[in-house]
């Protein structure tokens, strides 16, 4: 070590120089691939390396209840890390197909580097169903990076209220294991309303249950076959100091729909992070898209850009499928598209609006007439 | 041959109107069991043989380096030469064509894939999967039946410089990616128009196969050679890769020729194709427009499964993995249907082209009418077109014709002594 001291700092100019044989060497190698590019090769080798598209592996299914699972996930090396709550895209092989979904991350940053994430399995889902039951160590993913805002403030507060329901655990789950795994326990006072459909379904049961017996909050847990649906409006009886807590809310629409009401009436802060898209506007005309490409497709006034155009052969950027990731976000050159959410219109019109396009959510807006994407 | 309306007996006559439609929903129902079976499998499929390629190749060229011995040489090449076959024939051809797009994998999508050949996939997709899987084989339409340089049927007129076409031919086959990147950009047609007058979309399209011939040729024949210079293989890896780019040539050349230029594969002219062309009267012009090679499966693989060309143009997007296991149903559907499932080996398909590229560089009916014994005359006659003009060329084609029959009449003649004896 003492001789380290004594060796010269690398100049500067030497460190330029590395840096330069090595982009010469890449793009020696560059010249010695085309017309692939060096990364297609590498990714047969090394495809979690630095600089590859991100993917992970999948190295533990651990199943938590009879239809859900934990998913641990080593991301690639330009994984860039993220904020328990948060949510992650992930691209899946389903009987061939690639499909993109959103997953809540359901561990806080872990020493060994992993993600996670907890899908149940719903009715007719089939990447949920493929995620939960056909999933095996081993298996690629796609991955884009970590994001979301459904994430506790820093300094947290004093006391805070947590309501989720079903696989609404999800993200909040992230959130209590990064704070209860800290070498010092955030004084906050917390309390979790957790509805379930039954005591079977609590995913994460025995954890939260552990959590609250060594005293680090409090939980109510609600079960629907014995107490029915979570009425809001009896939520100062569970919880009599509603009003001094911030309250962070994951669950079903119906659930987020009643709790914004609620407090809106109430004036108390309230964080929501939703899976379902919200209730259909009723549907209008439909049209046609036409894709930079050249290729036009069809699609009715019910139907999705991103539903029409990939059912044609389009090749489209997507994520969550319900509106809220951005990820298959495209610049419309000229036309409309009604926002299958709440029939909002959004129209482009050539030297206008925007010259690079307006940019339109294919996966919750339909065509309104004629209108053309650059893609 | 000659296109199928001109033909004494038309191979389709005994079809009805009903029985064509009754033909292109019995199709549709085969690839709609495709479509609806693909999945896992197929995906395995593909990514292993993407897989098994780009090692290969690697493979190969670090062989290459040690090319200096002999040995080595003779491995890297026929490696690189295969890693090259495959690349072009069962993956970018077919991906090209959408085969995999069903995948949403955008590694392996018809829109972001580039192949290891002269010409841009652009470029290819336009000519091949639009104009020669719409027009196949109709004449003057189909830039694949002769690339516009050869003379394709009887009824084009005979003129001297087809004497040359085997020679074209053959050059064409060594050099063939050249050879597509050309007709392309339909290089002839735009390269008689004077050069302030062509198309600006010529001028890009020509910009951009000329930048890719370059990295193209900069890899193959400089960047490789150049990292086995240390090895002392730098002629070895150069020589390599030249072989295995015509070796590459030569063989997806002559698949091609296979697929749609034997001998009783039939043509079609334009103006026998109804512009309200049906679904069924499509397909049937794509049976009867295409040729199989027969054989096991590394026949099929080394083709990319253009050994199944029937199915392949009857359903040209289907994953090509699947073509084997749709023939059986095809080929059940020509025999109800009295139609000739048009099949044979390899070396045979290859012999029929070529026999029928030789036969029409020469005048009609020369080469049937010519025996051993009357060479001598033939060999004038063919002079006499040649060298004089077109007035001799229509008297001595008229005595060609005349002769022709004349043998035949002979022929049947001996044949029915031959019975009655």
């Amino acid at each position: 070590m003492e001789d380290m001291t004594t060796l010269p700092l690398p100049a500067p100019r030497q460190r330029g120089a590395g840096r330069l044989l090595r982009q010469r060497a890449r793009s020696l190698a560059q010249a010695a691939v085309t017309p692939l590019g060096l990364d297609d090769l590498l990714d047969h080798f090394h495809p979690l390396r630095r600089g590859a598209e991100l993917s992970g592996r999948v190295v533990e299914v651990r199943p938590e209840t009879a239809a859900s699972a934990t998913l641990v996930i080593k991301p690639g090396r330009d994984w860039a890390g993220h904020v328990p709550g948060q949510y992650v895209r992930v691209g899946v092989d389903v009987d061939g197909v690639r499909l993109w979904r959103t997953y809540s991350l359901t561990h806080g940053p872990r020493p060994d580097g992993c993600i996670s994430i907890t899908v149940k399995a719903i009715d007719g889902g089939v990447v949920s169903g493929h995620l939960v039951r056909r999933t095996r160590p081993g298996t690629m993913l796609r991955l884009a990076q970590a994001a979301g805002d459904f994430v506790l403030p820093d300094p947290l507060p004093g006391k805070l209220l947590l309501v989720t329901a079903g696989s609404g655990i999800t993200p909040v789950i992230g959130m209590l294991r990064n704070l209860f795994s800290r070498a010092e326990v955030p004084a906050t006072d917390i309390v979790l309303i957790h509805s379930a459909l039954s005591q079977a379904e609590v995913i994460f049961a025995d954890e939260i249950r552990s959590y609250a017996d060594r005293g680090l909050l409090r939980l109510v847990e609600l079960h629907t076959d014995t107490h029915g649906l979570l009425d809001v409006d009896s939520l100062d009886e569970l919880v009599p100091d509603l009003a001094d807590r911030p309250t962070y809310a994951c669950g079903p629409a119906g659930l987020l729909d009643a709790l914004e009401a609620h407090h809106e009436a109430h004036g108390l802060v309230l964080h929501t992070e939703r899976f379902r898209p919200v209730v259909l506007a009723a549907p209008g005309e439909g049209g046609t898209v036409t894709f930079a490409s050249g290729t036009t497709i069809e699609a009715d006034g019910a139907t999705p850009i991103l539903d029409a155009a990939e059912e044609a052969g389009v090749l489209m950027p997507s994520g969550c499928r319900m509106g809220i990731c951005m990820g298959c976000v495209l610049p419309m050159k000229e036309g409309a598209v009604r926002d299958l959410r709440n029939g909002a219109l959004t129209v482009a019109v050539p030297g206008e609006t925007d010259p690079a396009g307006v940019p339109i959510q294919t996966c919750v807006s339909a065509p309104a007439g004629a209108c053309s994407v650059d893609h | 041959m000659t296109t199928i309306t001109r033909k004494p007996e038309n191979p389709t006559a005994h079809l009805t109107e009903a029985d064509i439609e009754q033909i292109g929903i019995e199709l549709d129902a085969i690839r709609q069991d495709v479509i609806d079976s693909r999945g896992e499998k197929d995906a395995a499929y593909i990514r292993r043989i993407v897989d098994v390629q780009r090692k290969l190749e690697l493979g190969s060229r670090a062989v290459l380096l040690g090319s200096a011995l002999p040995p080595l040489w003779v491995l890297g090449t026929v490696g690189l030469s295969v890693a090259k076959i495959l690349e072009n024939m069962e993956i970018g051809h077919n991906v090209m064509h959408g085969q995999w797009d069903w995948m949403r994998d955008p590694k392996i999508h018809s829109t972001t894939w580039e192949w290891d050949n002269a010409s841009t996939a652009d470029g290819w997709k336009h000519s091949h999967n639009q104009v020669h899987h719409t027009y196949t084989n109709i004449v003057g339409k189909d830039n694949d039946l002769g690339y516009g340089i050869m003379r394709v049927d009887e009824d084009q007129r005979w003129v001297p410089f087809y004497l040359a076409q085997p020679m074209w031919n053959f050059i064409n086959a060594c050099f063939f990616e050249y050879g597509i990147a050309a007709y392309d950009l339909e290089l002839g047609k735009n390269l008689r128009v004077p050069k302030d007058k062509r198309s600006p979309e010529f001028k890009a399209n020509l910009s951009k196969t000329l930048k890719k011939i370059r990295k193209q040729a900069t890899k193959d024949y400089v960047v490789h050679p150049l990292v086995a210079l240390p090895f002392g293989g730098a002629v070895g890896a150069l020589t390599g890769n030249f072989v295995a780019n015509v070796v590459r040539n030569v063989w997806s050349h002559s698949v091609i020729m296979c697929g749609h230029f034997p001998e009783g594969v039939e043509t079609f002219e334009k103006k026998s194709i109804p512009d309200d062309e049906t679904r069924g009267q499509w397909y049937v012009r794509q049976m009867l427009g295409s040729a199989n090679i027969s054989g096991g499966k590394v026949t099929h693989l080394m083709t990319g499964n253009l050994s199944h060309q029937i199915e392949h143009h009857l359903f040209p997007d289907l994953p090509s993995n699947r073509y084997a296991e749709v023939a059986p149903k095809v080929q059940a559907l020509f025999e109800k249907y009295d139609l000739n499932y048009h099949q044979a080996p390899l070396p045979q398909q290859v012999y029929s082209a070529w026999h029928k590229v030789v036969r029409l560089s020469l005048p009609n009916d020369w080469l049937a009418t010519t025996t051993p014994k009357n060479l001598p005359s033939q060999l004038k006659t063919l002079w006499a077109m040649s060298t004089k003009g077109p007035k001799v060329r229509r008297a001595a084609q008229a005595r060609l014709t005349q002769l022709a029959r004349r043998q035949a009449a002979e022929k049947s003649a001996g044949q029915a002594e031959a019975a009655a004896a």
